[in-house]
């Protein structure tokens, strides 16, 4: 409970209708999209300028009051789960874009725009904005700096943070700072603004973006290649990318996906196939011409089993709605579907999903994996029920296998989810004791209160590992 | 949250008895199923206008949710939030999980109907009309009547100057301003309860001819009936049809909607028809699923999921199985051209599934041109009762819908559905739509092509 002094503030700062505590509001606040985790908030506030938050961070630090941003609240590691309460702030009001400056190729957004209504504005300016999270129609770009968000183009153009050139932020005590610009070189000092992008709203509230632009690709084609041996499809990820040829987007599903995917949407899949590559390659018609003529080598040469190019946009968008399906056809087996993204080495991409299926069926549990092959970074989702506590401890133990054969495997526990409460025991088996020291340390400098969405990253302790660690 | 669970129900004695009827009345498995990914915020008309999280679907589920596991007492304030749900369940396509959200807003109001707040003069007013005249087709006819007489005798015009219609609200008073004339004269009474096919029929058919369409709308019924037997369908009019009891599902009622689906499964059934045809998206919606109203009653499950089957928007059944219509002729026509817009019923476009069908009928008319609006898909605000018990609400989401609609600049704008025909009449006149554009039934404008091209 926030004392009555506190919300009379808070309202003269952001106007009366603009600060809540009614137990609708709190509900509603009290989650995201992370499975099973929940904790009321004791205030939602609703900001409508960085000088309003400012005001606002000045006064919740004098009182010692968390804050936790939100845009969407559409994250899958309970980044935004207020579980120390304090007041949930909502990023919503500040949904603008400010500028798109044509000449440098740089748009400067407010955090609360949601991403593909920035996308669509951007194409409609002829450029292109790459980052893709599959959450794009509800994700904020501000939730997405947070979270460092990838998505599908992950591997040819990079993730959210090779698009932030510059930020806007509040620190815990009020302050504001600007770092970078629109500058594609800027080595004054230490680069905050790359520090800033996945702190998870842990180091201060971004309150502008100035993003990259690029030109859009010219041109576009599709491919679906399935395979009896996994490792086939596996080695055709290596080999593409051996061959120097960076596909736009290459997303592999493992045999349980297709089984699901095709029961859902009636595709008529083999299913006796092990994987299922789905290839495109975009830019000059001609290169892309190229292109899928060598990858279409490179799968027969890996024995795929079927190769379906499509020779038009419509034959190119029922090829992806295998691919597209996944997460829905997934999320319809069992009440609770959990998605995580344990990321490897793209060439342990087989030995992973093996592994991921061993695990499974160690644990009595249901996990598919898909995912975007080509930058290793792999989506095994369990398909359970929040009721069945055995069978939720089960999924948890198995996850905890998953992560540590990530790491086994060169990779890591989290690929593009971020770590936040889910992934927070596990933090130190990838960065290590020193590195969980220098993270505390920065996030000491930056937050010396612990006011900026406390209890993400840090947890009170590191589970203990369950597998030697061979690296 | 470590309770444990009974039958998929966590067992939680609640103090509080609306809470506990709540958690007997939702369908918790479907609560369970909302896993929050959010995907369901952009579609929620409610959500878009306010941009508060509990006013989205995934908000409103979580506070079901935080009731039925007793985070939450039910307030006055979650009433509100409740009954604040267009019901348009644009939710439903846009949920991966594949929430029936329907459903769970339904068995809400269901359990809040259990216990009434006292003294809410718009419970007062729904009563009457839900329980004394939807249901009783007697009372329907004398209203259609009277409403004529009032209409036609110059009464309207008395009480107007009178300026009596300032006692109502608002919305009200526009609401009285712009309904169309009513008529005891039904269809049956029009037509006959056979209409045949012209040519060899196709398939026989029923109509369901719905309780406000007949009365306010009787002419689209007729036009309806006469399209279906152009396009060969020999067409059954069943006498004792009554309401489809969407407007108390909706509202929460929801045994009177069982009984009122309970007599339309006896009288169509008595009748062994290919397709019970409906022309109201939002009566069409609720026909679709009385196989899940009744589904908990043995001796009528079989006879609904019979009856669901059959029912179809008549221009889905158009588009599927009619035979060409002279509307498309483009040597033919003599209509002049026109630019035609299509506001969506929700209901039909939501939970029948039909939404594209209006759109290629549309698309074959000769010498008139298919202008998409901007966010059609997008609930008007009339949602039922909506408007009555929500006008703020309302009000807001039928000023944007008329912005998309001055837009496409039609001289035609057309939609599925009389709750929706109504909105858009109201909105026309209210924010200033071009003078020369018509707001019509789709039914009633293939039905005027056609016959056009007759004179």
């Amino acid at each position: 409970m926030l004392d009555r002094v506190l919300v009379k503030q808070l309202r003269a700062i952001v106007g009366e209708a603009y600060f809540r505590d009614d137990k609708e509001s709190l509900v509603a606040h009290s989650y995201d999209g992370t499975p099973m985790l929940q904790a009321l908030p004791d205030g939602v506030i609703y900001p409508e300028s960085t000088q309003q938050i400012s005001d606002v961070m000045k006064l919740l630090a004098s009182r010692r009051v968390p804050v936790v941003t939100r845009g969407s609240g559409s994250n899958l590691c309970g980044g935004t789960v207020p579980v120390q309460g304090g007041v949930v702030m909502v990023m919503h009001r500040m949904n603008r874009i400010l500028e798109t400056d044509l000449e440098n190729l740089t748009a400067t957004v407010q955090p609360g725009i949601i991403t593909s209504e920035f996308i669509n504005h951007i194409e409609s300016l002829g450029l292109f904005y790459p980052p893709d999270p599959s959450s794009m129609r509800i994700s904020t770009i501000g939730g997405n700096i947070a979270e460092c968000s990838g998505g599908l183009r992950g591997l040819k153009y990079g993730t959210t943070k090779d698009y932030v050139l510059g930020l806007e932020a509040v620190l815990a005590n009020g302050d504001i700072i600007r770092t970078g610009g629109k500058l594609m070189k800027d080595v004054a000092g230490y680069d905050l603004t790359k520090l800033l992008v996945g702190s998870e709203g842990t180091l201060a509230i971004i309150t502008e973006a100035t993003l990259k632009l690029v030109p859009p690709p010219a041109s576009k084609k599709t491919m679906l290649a399935m395979y009896r041996d996994l490792y086939g499809a596996a080695r055709t990820v290596s080999a593409i990318i051996e061959s120097k040829i960076i596909p736009a987007t290459l997303e592999i599903m493992d045999n349980p996906t297709i089984r699901v995917v095709d029961a859902y949407a009636k595709l008529g899949l083999p299913l006796d196939m092990e994987a299922v590559l789905l290839i495109e390659q975009d830019g000059d018609p001609e290169k892309v011409e190229r292109d899928m003529e060598r990858i279409r080598e490179v799968c027969e040469r890996e024995r795929a089993d079927r190769i379906e190019i499509a020779s038009s946009r419509e034959e190119a968008e029922k090829l992806l709605t295998a691919r597209r399906s996944a997460f829905t056809a997934l999320a319809r087996l069992r009440p609770t579907t959990i998605l995580e993204d344990a990321t490897v080495p793209r060439s342990k991409i087989a030995d992973m999903v093996l592994r991921i299926n061993e695990i499974a069926k160690k644990y009595n549990i249901s996990i598919a994996t898909f995912g975007h092959a080509g930058d290793g970074n792999l989506h095994p989702t369990a398909t359970t029920d929040a009721r069945d506590h055995d069978e939720i401890s089960r999924v948890e133990r198995a996850f905890e296998d998953i992560f540590a054969a990530a790491i086994e495997l060169g990779g890591t526990i989290t690929g593009e989810h971020g770590v936040g409460m889910v992934k927070a025991p596990f933090l130190e088996w990838k960065i290590g004791a020193p590195g969980m020291e220098l993270m505390k340390g920065i996030k000491q400098a930056f937050d010396p209160h612990h006011l900026l969405n406390p209890g993400k990253l840090f947890a009170k302790e590191t589970r203990k590992r369950v597998v030697i660690d061979h690296g | 949250m470590d309770n444990p669970f009974v039958a998929g129900k966590p067992a939680i004695a609640h103090d509080n008895p609306l809470s506990r009827t709540i958690l007997r009345k939702l369908d918790y498995d479907q609560l369970t199923n909302c896993m929050r990914c959010g995907f369901c915020l952009p579609a929620c008309p409610t959500f878009r206008e306010t941009g508060l999280e509990q006013e989205s679907p995934r908000g409103r589920i979580a506070l079901m949710k935080a009731v039925a596991d007793g985070l939450m007492n039910p307030d006055q304030a979650f009433r509100v939030q409740m009954d604040h749900c267009l019901g348009c369940r644009a939710c439903e396509p846009a949920c991966p999980a594949d929430v029936k959200y329907g459903q769970l807003i339904e068995q809400t109001r269901d359990a809040l109907e259990d216990h009434p707040e006292r003294g809410l003069p718009a419970a007062g007013l729904r009563k009457v009309l839900f329980q004394g005249v939807f249901p009783n087709r007697s009372r329907l006819k004398w209203i259609g009547k009277s409403l004529a007489f009032y209409q036609k005798s110059g009464l309207r015009r008395i009480v107007r100057g009178t300026g009596m219609m300032r006692l109502f609200a608002p919305h009200l008073r526009e609401m009285e301003e712009i309904l169309p004339d009513a008529t005891g004269r039904g269809v049956v009474e029009q037509l006959g309860t056979l209409f045949p096919a012209k040519g060899s029929p196709l398939a026989r058919v029923a109509l369901f001819r719905g309780c406000i369409m007949d009365v306010l709308f009787a002419e689209t019924n007729v036009n309806t009936v006469k399209l279906l037997s152009e396009a060969g369908f020999d067409v059954y009019i069943p006498e004792e049809q009554v309401c489809c009891g969407a407007l108390h599902a909706h509202s929460g009622e929801l045994e009177e909607a069982r009984a009122l689906a309970r007599a339309n499964v006896k009288a169509f059934k008595e009748l062994d028809m290919d397709y019970i045809v409906s022309n109201a998206g939002g009566c069409g919606a609720l026909l679709v699923e009385y196989d899940h109203l009744l589904q908990d009653e043995s001796d009528w499950r079989e006879n609904a999921a019979w009856f669901a089957q059959r029912v179809i928007d008549i221009s889905q059944l158009l588009v599927d199985k009619g035979r060409e219509l002279p509307f498309a002729d483009e040597a033919a026509t003599a209509a002049e051209p026109a630019v035609m817009t299509y506001q969506d019923s929700c209901h039909l476009r939501n939970v029948m599934k039909s939404g594209s069908a209006p759109r290629q009928l549309l698309k074959r008319v000769a010498n008139a041109e298919f202008n998409e609006m901007k966010e059609a898909d997008r609930c008007c605000g009339s949602a039922g009762t909506y408007n009555v018990m929500q006008p703020e609400m309302a009000g807001t989401l039928l000023k944007h819908k008329m912005e998309h609609v001055k837009a496409a600049n039609a001289h035609y704008l057309l939609t599925s559905n009389p709750g929706c025909l109504l909105q858009m009449i109201l909105g026309a006149k209210k924010h200033n739509a071009r003078a020369d554009m018509k707001v019509m039934h789709v039914v009633d404008f293939l039905y005027e092509r056609i016959s056009r091209k007759d004179e």
